[in-house]
């Protein structure tokens, strides 16, 4: 296996996915001269030419436009967003096309389409650009949405997002795109809504995606330092559809559960989560299950105050202690 | 309409509240103004009032249970106003009678009478769901085990082990019986059980608001142990002439001689028996009041001092004192006590009253409560029925822990050990 960076896993994704299905096309701000903001489509230009991998004008609303009318015409298109916070401007087509087209046309047109980009919060970029859109894109159906947290499971997913015939929204990490690890080459598919244990254990359950996946496993080795207790770190990786099997299983072997994301915490993923716990798990409980979430004030530009607001591994397994009734 | 029963701030400082006693039951008729329960408040035992007229319905705080000021703890229903039964579907259902008008837990009844959701159960343990699951698997009662969760919750550190119906005995205030106010006649100990309430060694009894709040304010105050002094003078004269007597009796059979110290330990073991405030270890956030005596006699030993047990001193004669307390001095200076000679005793005696001291005050050997500290026996010109008469007289001084004994309580103690070894027949009783 080689070794990537997650952005090269996703490269790697689109360059296969695009050998592979020639209805596959890129669309977005930067993708193809500059080789996009965050160089995922690097070499993507030279391989494939200016007609599968399209520059845009600053115009989300009307490239997102654009990709649903072509995944209506038969097409597969990717529509890469600079970042989700840019998607904001897109959300008609998003919300209103995209998911609801297949429904309208009473299940006739389907709407294959991948739109994808770095979600959540980077450094120092302000409230405007530090947005988690998770449980936003969650809510609506009509839509899936898949957040890796590692390069393996970036090129699982997308692969997977792209062959979807339906919407499919990919949350990546802008603090992600350099994290390496071990990628499998070719053929690698992981499947929409199946979730991962990325650290087995006993005594509690930290449930995360995306980037509070480091945390929860940093969290996981504090408590197992500090505390000699034993953390099991799920990775939810699709937050929909969400895989209930896992967490509910998860929950029965451990009895306690910590739900982390970086959004903030009123409607958030942890919520849903939460439901299925208290739902499918009651008897199975020995505490509340808690959450630890971005603080609820738009993103503080203050570094302090931004390091603050996040989730992290101490306030992990500040929670951590209290399901644990060791407080 | 219904109107909730809350827990209301009694004191200005009140944050939560023991509920003590029920005086109304579910069912029961209510006015407005009369006492629903006693409530314990951080400061005092206090009245919670009925502020309507009605029926008591869905009582959901059990006697000695804490609550948060502003909890509901009950609900104040019209006569025949139907409000939800049941809430923790506690099986087998409650039998409704026909045409009562009661309708199960999901109707909509519970709305329309404005009440807020309240568990009815009085007797409810709060466990986590975990926790009942197993209890229910392992055919534990619940209600025996003791919560190690916030605010008592059952959770599964307390039941894993537990063997099927042998689970850990109950501190429960169910059990605890008040004592008689004529006995310790103060009204700060409350839930002192009562020597004869089970054949258990001792009993683990929680620390109630007022004495959380005592034993938190006084440890800050003075150290580790708070202490506080009672002296008393004790007349000795008829100890004496029945020490005499006996000696005398004794040493017509050829057994040893009775000691003052003897006589003292036995009367302080006696007292204990009937104030058994003062027979008690402080455990951080439990009393553990002794049903069994075991009284720690101080002893100089060359380097230092020792307090060897006797152990159920309330029910050995004097003799078997004398002869043990001998044993154990013997053993104790030539440095061949074993542990279990010399730990778990309940409470202490010091006696100095061979260094002709008149008095003095001891420390408390922890975690007891209290220690007896034993001046010299000496003539002194004492008024007895007007006429000036030369008595044997001794003072004693009790430490006390004020997180567990508080002036009256220790008072009364001492007052019983004065009349018992001013009255040595006493101790027949």
């Amino acid at each position: 296996m080689a070794t990537l960076t997650y952005r090269d896993a996703l490269n790697q994704a689109l360059r296969e996915e695009m050998q592979r299905d020639p209805e596959v096309f890129l669309m977005g701000e930067e993708v193809g001269v500059y080789q996009g903001a965050y160089k995922v489509s690097r070499g993507l230009l030279e391989e494939f030419g200016p007609k599968r991998i399209v520059d845009t004008p600053i115009a989300e609303l009307g490239f997102a436009g654009i990709g649903v009318g072509a995944a209506m015409a038969g097409l597969r298109p990717v529509i890469e967003f600079m970042t989700w916070n840019f998607a904001v401007l897109a959300l008609d087509q998003i919300v209103n096309s995209a998911a609801k087209i297949l429904y309208e046309s009473g299940g006739q047109i389907p709407i294959p389409i991948v739109f994808r980009g770095p979600n959540g919060a980077a450094l120092q970029l302000g409230a405007q650009h530090s947005q988690a859109w998770d449980s936003w894109l969650s809510h609506i159906p009509g839509l899936k949405v898949v957040a890796p947290a590692t390069p393996a499971d970036a090129k699982g997913l997308l692969k997977s997002a792209i062959r979807d015939n339906n919407p499919v929204m990919v949350l990546e990490g802008e603090m992600l795109y350099n994290l390496k690890g071990e990628v499998p080459e070719g053929e690698h598919l992981v499947p929409i809504g199946r979730a991962d244990v990325k650290r087995p254990g006993r005594d509690v359950t930290f449930i995360c995606h995306s980037k509070t996946v480091a945390v929860a496993l940093k969290a996981a080795e504090q408590l197992a330092e500090r505390e000699g207790a034993s953390a099991e770190v799920l990775d939810l990786r699709s937050l929909r559809p969400l895989d209930e099997e896992a967490i509910v299983g998860s929950v029965a072997h451990t009895n306690r559960a910590v739900v982390i994301e970086e959004g903030w915490p009123h409607a958030g993923i942890g919520a849903q989560v939460v439901d299925i716990i208290q739902r499918e798990a009651f008897d199975q409980l020995d505490a509340p299950v808690l959450r630890v979430t971005q603080a609820d004030v738009p993103m503080p530009y203050n570094k302090q105050l931004e390091r603050l607001a996040k989730p992290s591994a101490d306030r992990v397994v500040a929670a951590a202690r209290r399901v644990l009734y060791l407080d | 309409m219904a109107t909730n029963v809350y827990m209301e701030a009694l004191s200005p400082t009140m944050e939560e509240g023991r509920v003590v006693k029920w005086h109304k039951r579910d069912g029961d008729p209510v006015k407005t103004g009369e006492t629903l329960a006693e409530v314990e408040t951080d400061k005092a035992v206090m009245d919670l009032v009925a502020r309507a007229d009605g029926v008591l319905r869905q009582v959901a705080a059990a006697e000695g249970q804490t609550v948060a000021v502003g909890s509901v703890v009950a609900v104040i229903a019209s006569p025949g106003e139907p409000v939800g039964a049941t809430v923790a579907a506690a099986p087998p259902p409650a039998p409704v009678p026909s045409g009562s008008g009661m309708r199960d837990a999901g109707g909509g009844m519970r709305e329309a009478a404005g009440v807020t959701v309240a568990p009815a159960d009085a007797t409810r343990v709060k466990a986590s769901p975990l926790a009942k699951r197993m209890a229910r698997e392992a055919g534990v009662d619940l209600q025996l085990v003791t919560g190690s969760g916030p605010g008592g919750r059952v959770v599964k550190r307390d039941l894993e082990g537990a063997a099927p119906r042998a689970s850990v005995p109950a501190a429960a205030p169910a059990v605890v019986e008040s004592h008689p106010a004529s006995r310790i006649p103060h009204p700060a100990p409350l839930g002192i059980p009562h020597p004869e309430v089970t054949g258990a060694p001792f009993e683990d009894v929680p620390l109630t608001q007022i004495r959380k709040t005592i034993a938190k304010r006084l440890a800050a105050s003075l150290g580790p142990v708070p202490h506080f002094f009672l002296t008393t003078e004790v007349d000795m004269e008829r100890a004496s002439e029945a020490r005499e007597a006996l000696n005398k009796q004794l040493g017509d059979q050829g057994g040893g001689k009775v000691s003052f110290n003897d006589i003292i330990i036995k009367a302080t073991a006696h007292a204990l028996t009937k104030h058994p405030a003062c027979n008690a270890w402080f455990q951080e956030d439990h009393i553990r009041y002794w049903h069994e005596v075991h009284i720690g006699m101080a002893v100089a030993v060359e380097d230092g001092l020792i307090t060897p047990v006797i152990r159920n001193a309330e029910r050995k004669s004097l003799a078997d004192i004398g002869r043990e307390a001998k044993e154990l001095a013997e053993k104790a200076r030539s440095r061949r006590l074993q542990p279990s000679e010399y730990t778990g005793s309940t409470f202490s005696v010091s006696n100095l009253g061979m260094f002709d001291i008149d008095q003095f005050t001891a420390v408390i050997n922890p975690p007891e409560a209290g220690i007896i500290a034993v001046g010299s026996i000496v003539q002194k010109p004492v008024v007895v029925d007007g006429q000036l008469t030369p008595r044997r007289r001794m003072r004693i001084t009790m430490s006390c822990d004020h997180r567990v004994i508080d002036g009256a309580t220790g008072a009364a103690f001492l007052r019983t050990l004065k009349q018992m070894l001013e009255n040595p027949l006493a101790m027949l009783l």
